[in-house]
């Protein structure tokens, strides 16, 4: 059951296409599957149609032509199963100020038909989940960013969706909120087993959160993979050796001989400095380790350096992603 | 659309009771509703009174309809401000995503503001009872002073709807409603139409406000109260009407 699930499509999108008034065409053939379970990044920089393709699968608005499902369910002609399977965590907070974040939560599960001990009790879960003990009888007026961002997440996991929609949920937060709002999504994954895509203009966010990744421009998928598989096909890591001597006489014996190493793209050597570039740094590494010794160059240190997602965007897009 | 019919007024309770809360979280809504229109009794009723022939003794019971139709007037700019903030905030976004009956979202902010009105009302008859105010109207008519009150209010309520859902601004909102406020000023409402100019009179006769004002006037001095009572109703509903057609074309558009 397990694994048949986990072969198959939470959301499928097949060549969507949505032109705004005055000719802007925000998706022009968009198309990605979601595995169930897992967490699906869309990275692209403003603009390049992420959170239309969000508002169209949470029913917020509708393509000109093409295909959308979720669980099966066709987001076209059903809004109304679709949003009682969904949960949305939009750019713009839907908190309502006046009220305090538990009224919000309350709010929120009484229009998902919840009620009486049960909501009660999940209210007081994802209290606990988000860590919003102290501000939970509190106005949300005197909410930071990261509170109200928290409490929107909680706002959308209220009724238990089997799919959440994270559109730029860390935007404008400090670095410390987003690390911990990283640790809440990650754990919600695995503990909620909750489908989830994210939309995102911050590289580091996609990387450490998506299990998979489609990044975006005018409209369109450029390329799709794991984050490991997209830097991967970059060039794979650099290995970085500090030598304890420089090994000016027997530099060309010394990169010729990596040079022919299995896994090795390329060598350089700046004095004491030797960096390759290889597929995959962690399994090159001993043997290249072991080749130095039996040359009986020293080693003083060594770091691997995974290519970032920054590159791979420029890379596909031809332009750098403005944070 | 399916099965939402059925969750209608569960929605709505819920709405309602979102936006009774915001209400009563911050009482400025209804003191400053109350405070403005108060203070133009006091005026009207111990500056000028004195020097204003109305045909009745007592200028407070000549006063009190046109005063309570400003305090509506000013009331349900507010309808127009919350509605504003909560598409400006992505509430409306979040409650779209959601499986409610939509129309709920704006129900609630009508209904409250039915209610924020009625209070309003009722303070201002309170402050006019301790100024002298006296009614020998019965609980017929009283019901009819209510009842013409209330269709009125949802009549500029879903002008308000109108106005929170298209503008662009927080005072974009609330705008709309000063020429609403003012109208009782070009009406019967302060002084008989008589005394006024040939065209200024013609439209103080022929707008809706003149026809409300005298119809309260009459129910509440227990008088006959003639064509007025109907004009009125007819103003109220068509306005009703029109501007909830109208309110729900500007939503869907959202």
């Amino acid at each position: 059951m397990l694994l048949k699930n986990q072969n198959t499509f939470a959301i499928e999108v097949n060549n969507l296409v949505k032109t705004y008034k005055g000719g802007i065409k925000a998706l022009d053939g968009l198309t990605f599957n979601i595995r169930s379970g897992s967490i699906y990044g869309l990275l692209g920089p403003n603009g390049a149609g992420k959170s239309t393709t969000v508002k169209i699968l949470t029913t917020l608005s509708k393509p000109d032509s093409g295909e959308a499902n979720v669980l099966g369910i066709d987001v076209l002609s059903q809004p109304d199963k679709i949003r009682r399977i969904i949960g949305c965590v939009s750019q713009k907070s839907g908190v309502c100020y006046d009220s305090t974040g538990r009224e919000n939560l309350i709010l929120q599960g009484q229009l998902y038909g919840m009620g009486g001990k049960y909501l009660k009790e999940r209210v007081d879960e994802l209290i606990n989940i988000l860590k919003l003990e102290e501000a939970a009888n509190r106005s949300t007026l005197t909410y930071s960013g990261g509170m109200l961002r928290k409490l929107d997440i909680a706002m959308g996991i209220i009724h238990n969706p089997q799919i959440l929609f994270l559109d730029e949920p860390t935007t404008g937060l400090d670095p410390e909120a987003r690390a911990t709002l990283w640790e809440i999504i990650l754990n919600l994954s695995k503990q909620e087993q909750v489908t989830i895509l994210l939309t995102s203009h911050y590289l580091d966010e996609i990387d450490r959160l998506a299990d998979r990744v489609a990044i975006i421009d005018q409209g369109k998928v450029i390329i799709e993979g794991s984050p490991r598989e997209l830097k991967d096909k970059l060039a794979g890591d650099v290995i970085k050796i500090e030598l304890l001597k420089n090994y000016s006489n027997s530099i060309f014996h010394v990169e010729d001989v990596l040079k022919k190493q299995e896994g090795v793209i390329e060598v350089k050597i700046k004095s004491k400095e030797l960096q390759l570039q290889v597929s995959r740094g962690a399994s090159i590494l001993p043997n290249i380790l072991q080749v130095l010794q039996s040359l009986s160059i020293e080693v003083a240190s060594v770091e691997i350096i995974p290519p970032s997602l920054d590159v791979v965007y420029l890379k596909y897009t031809g332009k750098r992603i403005e944070a | 659309m399916e099965s939402t019919s059925k969750n209608f007024f569960k929605d709505l309770s819920v709405m309602f009771g979102r936006s009774m809360r915001h209400i009563f979280r911050s009482m400025d809504t209804i003191n400053t509703v109350c405070i403005t229109p108060i203070a133009m009794m006091l005026l009207f009723v111990y500056v000028f009174g004195g020097a204003i022939e109305t045909g009745t003794e007592n200028y407070v019971n000549y006063l009190l309809p046109g005063i309570l139709l400003m305090a509506i007037g000013s009331g349900i700019a507010y309808v127009a401000y919350r509605l504003f903030t909560d598409k400006q905030r992505g509430i409306f976004e979040r409650f779209h995503s959601m499986p409610i009956a939509r129309s709920t979202v704006l129900w609630g902010h009508v209904l409250t503001s039915l209610i924020s009105n009625g209070i309003s009302v009722v303070v201002i008859i309170l402050v006019a009872l301790l100024m002298g105010f006296r009614s020998s109207a019965g609980i017929l008519e009283w019901l009819g002073v209510f009842g013409i009150l209330g269709i009125f209010t949802l009549a500029l309520t879903w002008i308000a709807v109108i106005a929170g859902l298209a503008a662009n601004t927080p005072d974009g909102a609330g705008a709309f409603a000063y020429p609403i406020v003012f109208l009782p000023f070009i009406s019967s409402a302060f002084v008989p139409t008589d005394t006024m100019p040939k065209v200024v009179r013609a439209f103080a006769e022929n707008q809706p406000v003149t026809p409300i004002i005298e119809a309260i006037r009459n129910l509440l001095a227990n008088q006959p109260v003639g064509n007025d009572i109907w004009v009125a109703l007819a103003w109220c509903l068509t306005i009703t009407v029109v501007a909830y057609l109208f309110a729900m074309r500007v939503y869907k558009k959202i």
